[in-house]
């Protein structure tokens, strides 16, 4: 366990080292990325800009501006280009919007898959099946950004059962907490839902084919217990991975068209607006966070992999 | 002869699979009897009905296509038909199974202990922890060193011959009346499949469970049955115990079967006899008698199903489906001293 642990941090390090030296390349080489530029506005003039990239140092050779912002980003003192606000305190604030939105999703696309990956599987090639594969497929195949839409306009302009977004904080108000967040838990939840019904449709269906359930009714066993103890244990071990990586991208900011179209102001829509500017320092700050949470919760993953099934060793 | 009445009664046994190709008659008109305490061998090549047979007596053939015709009756209460419910009480409890691939008949994320002692209250009410001392003399009775703590161990953890061990101990966890054995012993090493069987024979002697055993080898056969079934293409065509049957069968293809078994006393250049031909379609199966077709020895009367009679004086219990004459029969077997089935087929 604890060479697990360590080997699990020293490739953290390493994706962090790579995926920040990424990022960081990305926006030297990409049009209209000078920064200097930027900041100076529309109207300045040459002198103005090279003022400006003498004082944020962006005449330096790029790996010292690599080197200086990965320094300020550790020691919590990165400020973005286009507000200069603290990046750090910026992330901070968003968090509690995305936590809110990937726990809530995260619960509900797992009961939900699960639940309907059972249905399916109960009776496959029957109507019910038939009728949820379709759901699913149409779910899988329907964009957030649409699905956002037109939930939006029949429950918030249309009816006004729901809020039209933004985000209440649970300590606040947690009944408006949740109001506010029904809608983007249920458009970010959907497409998953649709996607792990199915993984877990094939998995049942291959598990009740499998020679130790058929030995478990030969034991005597009932149809129920068969089923919860032998086919549901063992088709449930893919998914709690697959749930804890896609758990881990919506918490890291990965869900930015859902936090942009209700207006949550999390980290992801920290992303998209500063994406939207070329600002670089959020940018690096956020894929370093997301870089972080995914490779941790992979451990996680793993972890618990080992304990539910004991076929894997976390040794190697 | 016991007057008790059998244990396990089949009579006129069908199952039938419809299929987009036709209806595969996998078991065809199966009748057989077993005695309380007594190990019945089921022989015949693959795809034979063996399997189907077997597992269709306790509810384990569950294809949405099967049907099911006939009656199999165990100490009084009808199988063919039954609820599941009556099965599930059934299974596990009067009548084991023992598995052909003990390597995928466990689960693979459950402790073997785990998954004997499930078995063990699913038919009777004690405690998680009498179950478990059960478990691990089980386990001890069946021959595994240091049950206790395997008994907390993976399926993965387990030798083959350990995981045929761990099923046996299984099979009798709750004192079967019936054990069915459906080839035991195939997926394991050749080194160690003489010594699982003759386990598996003591372990029934000892306990008084009968054993319905499905092989296809003859010195299995030779060595632990009482009686023997042999079955050719969803048929039983010749039934008998084993002294009758190895020293004076009756239908050609029980000839070639014994025939096409290795010999130590024959040279070692000598090839194999095999029996000409191949086995019938389940889909469309030739009329009359299933083996005709393969038979050196077919006449007119093959086209109509031979039933399955004494055609004995003296050997009421061995039964046949052949037409031929019993002395013809004895004559026609012998070759060069030798039961065989010699002549073309085609």
């Amino acid at each position: 366990m604890t060479r697990f642990i360590v080997r699990r941090m020293a490739q953290t390090v390493i994706v962090l080292v790579l995926i920040s030296i990424f990022t960081f390349l990305i926006f030297q080489v990409i049009p209209n990325g000078d920064p200097a530029a930027r900041l100076a506005g529309r109207t300045a003039s040459p002198d103005q800009i090279r003022a400006i990239a003498r004082s944020w140092g962006f005449d330096q050779p790029i790996y010292v501006q690599y080197l200086r912002t990965m320094q300020k980003i550790f020691s919590g003192s990165v400020v973005s280009y286009s507000q200069q606000i603290n990046v750090v305190d910026q992330i901070r604030r968003g968090l509690p919007a995305t936590v809110s939105l990937a726990v809530g999703a995260g619960v509900i696309w797992l009961l939900f898959g699960i639940v309907v990956g059972l249905l399916s599987a109960l009776r496959p090639g029957r109507v019910l099946d038939r009728v949820l594969g379709f759901l699913a497929l149409t779910a899988i195949s329907t964009p957030a950004f649409v699905l956002g839409a037109v939930l939006l306009y029949v429950f918030a302009y249309r009816t006004s059962i729901l809020p039209t977004g933004e985000y209440v904080p649970l300590t606040d108000d947690p009944w408006q907490w949740f109001r506010h967040l029904v809608l983007p838990w249920i458009s970010l939840s959907l497409a998953f839902i649709g996607f792990y019904s199915r993984v877990l449709r094939g998995n049942v269906l291959d598990a009740k084919h499998e020679e130790y359930v058929r030995m478990a009714r030969a034991k005597g066993l009932s149809g129920r217990r068969v089923m919860v103890r032998h086919v549901l244990r063992n088709s449930l071990i893919p998914i709690v991975s697959l749930w804890g990586l896609d758990f881990a991208g919506v918490i890291g900011g990965g869900a930015i068209l859902i936090e942009s179209i209700f207006d949550l102001r999390g980290v992801g829509q920290y992303a998209a607006e500063s994406i939207s500017t070329l600002d670089v320092p959020p940018i690096m700050v956020i894929v370093m966070y997301t870089g972080v949470l995914v490779v941790v919760v992979a451990a996680l993953v793993d972890i618990l992999y080992a304990y539910l099934d004991p076929r894997i060793s976390l040794n190697t | 002869m016991s007057t008790q009445p059998p244990l396990l009664e089949v009579d006129e046994l069908s199952v039938t699979f419809g299929t987009d190709d036709g209806t595969v008659r996998a078991v065809d008109g199966v009748s057989l009897a077993v005695e309380q305490g007594e190990i019945l061998c089921v022989v015949g090549e693959s795809g034979s009905g063996k399997s189907v047979m077997t597992s269709s007596l306790i509810g384990l053939t569950r294809a949405a296509n099967a049907r099911f015709s006939g009656r199999a009756v165990f100490d009084g209460v009808e199988l063919i038909g039954a609820s599941e419910r009556q099965l599930e009480r059934i299974r596990g409890a009067e009548i084991a199974v023992i598995p052909q691939d003990p390597m995928t008949a466990l689960d693979p994320v459950q402790r073997i202990g785990d998954q004997i002692a499930e078995q063990i209250r699913a038919h009777n009410r004690v405690s998680k922890r009498e179950a478990f001392e059960t478990t691990v003399a089980l386990m001890e009775r069946v021959g595994i060193p240091q049950a206790r703590t395997r008994a907390r161990a993976f399926v993965h953890q387990f030798s083959g011959g350990m995981r045929q061990r761990i099923m046996i101990a299984m099979a009798l966890s709750c004192d079967p009346r019936l054990i069915i054995a459906d080839e035991p012993t195939t997926a394991l090493d050749v080194t160690i499949q003489a010594q699982i069987l003759h386990e598996l024979a003591a372990l029934c002697r000892q306990t008084g469970a009968a054993l319905i055993l499905v092989t296809h080898d003859f010195g299995v056969v030779a060595e632990l049955a009482d009686r023997v079934a042999v079955m050719y293409g969803g048929r039983i065509i010749e039934q008998a115990s084993v002294t009758e049957l190895f020293g004076d069968p009756q239908h050609p293809y029980t000839w070639g079967l014994l025939g096409s078994v290795p010999r130590v006393d024959r040279p070692r250049s000598a090839r194999l006899p095999t029996i000409g031909g191949a086995p019938p379609s389940l889909v469309r199966p030739p009329t009359g008698c299933h083996f005709k077709p393969r038979c050196p020895h077919r006449f007119e009367p093959c086209d109509d199903v031979p039933p399955l009679v004494s055609r004995l004086p003296g050997q009421p219990n061995h039964r046949d489906r052949c037409w031929l004459d019993v002395e013809e029969k004895r004559r026609l077997r012998l070759v060069d001293g030798d039961i065989r089935l010699v002549g073309a087929a085609t």
